[in-house]
């Protein structure tokens, strides 16, 4: 599955680097503390935070990860925004909470991926 | 190869450059991936850890044939107790670094779990000098 269907399916609104909505999903990793995510996230996954500031751009680029998940309808900071079209990685947000949208995008990709989804 | 970075504190922004560089060319160099994300991990929680807690920083990063050196040497406020802050989860960044998901205790134990060589000098009110190898 792309990020692209991932959010289709999900209804998730993309918010910047549409240009890399054809990256693959392989994975997802949902956490808040951004050494806990560079430490342990792997290539492919999306991640699921309600950071929002420009670091989780270098983290995401630096981990090769698919997309950002923003939560409870947070925006990016406006470097974020700007990194996440110049590196084609996109931001996608929902207004639903972490437990909720980490739940959905498991149950999608439990039955797509063929590697374990978490 | 060399490669030379200027980090300052406060500057959340300009944090991830240097892994970012040096990330660009171990990849042209055809350096294996596994080795390449061990890199990046140990050299951005370095930056992260200098621009939360020290006034200035060097990186210096040598490519060798056997091995990649990255010394971070900064000013600063020096580390007391170096042993504590090696212990995950210990941490004295300011709530303002916690708040933007940094400052969990985790930065000096990843780095730790991805150099095969770790060395940390350190003087109170004038800076820490942190050298990490990574065998290619």
């Amino acid at each position: 599955m792309n990020v692209a269907e991932l959010a289709e399916k999900l209804r998730l609104e993309v918010c910047c680097g549409a240009s890399g909505l054809d990256r693959e999903i392989k994975g997802g990793y949902a956490s808040d503390l951004l050494s806990d995510v560079m430490g342990n996230a792997e290539e492919g996954q999306v991640w699921i935070t309600l950071q929002t500031h420009k670091n989780i751009m270098a983290i995401a680029s630096l981990k090769e990860l698919a997309a950002i998940v923003l939560v409870k309808g947070y925006q990016p900071e406006e470097e974020a925004r700007e990194e996440s079209e110049a590196e084609g990685l996109p931001i996608l947000m929902t207004g639903k909470q972490a437990f909720e949208i980490t739940g959905e995008i498991y149950e999608l990709l439990k039955n797509t991926t063929s590697a374990p989804p978490l | 190869m060399e490669f030379n970075y200027t980090i300052e504190r406060g500057n959340f922004s300009g944090a991830g450059v240097a892994s970012s560089n040096i990330k660009k060319v171990l990849k042209q160099l055809n350096v294996d991936n596994a080795l390449i994300k061990r890199v990046v991990i140990a050299l951005y929680e370095a930056e992260i850890n200098v621009v939360a807690h020290a006034w200035e920083g060097q990186i210096h990063v040598r490519i060798k044939p056997h091995a990649i050196e990255m010394v971070i040497a900064d000013k600063g406020p020096g580390i007391p107790d170096i042993d504590r802050a090696m212990q995950e989860g210990y941490s004295t960044a300011s709530p303002e670094v916690r708040a933007m998901g940094f400052g969990a205790g985790m930065g000096l134990p990843n780095i730790r779990k991805n150099c095969d060589e770790l060395n940390i000098e350190s003087k109170i009110n004038v800076g820490t000098t942190v050298t990490m190898i990574i065998h290619l």
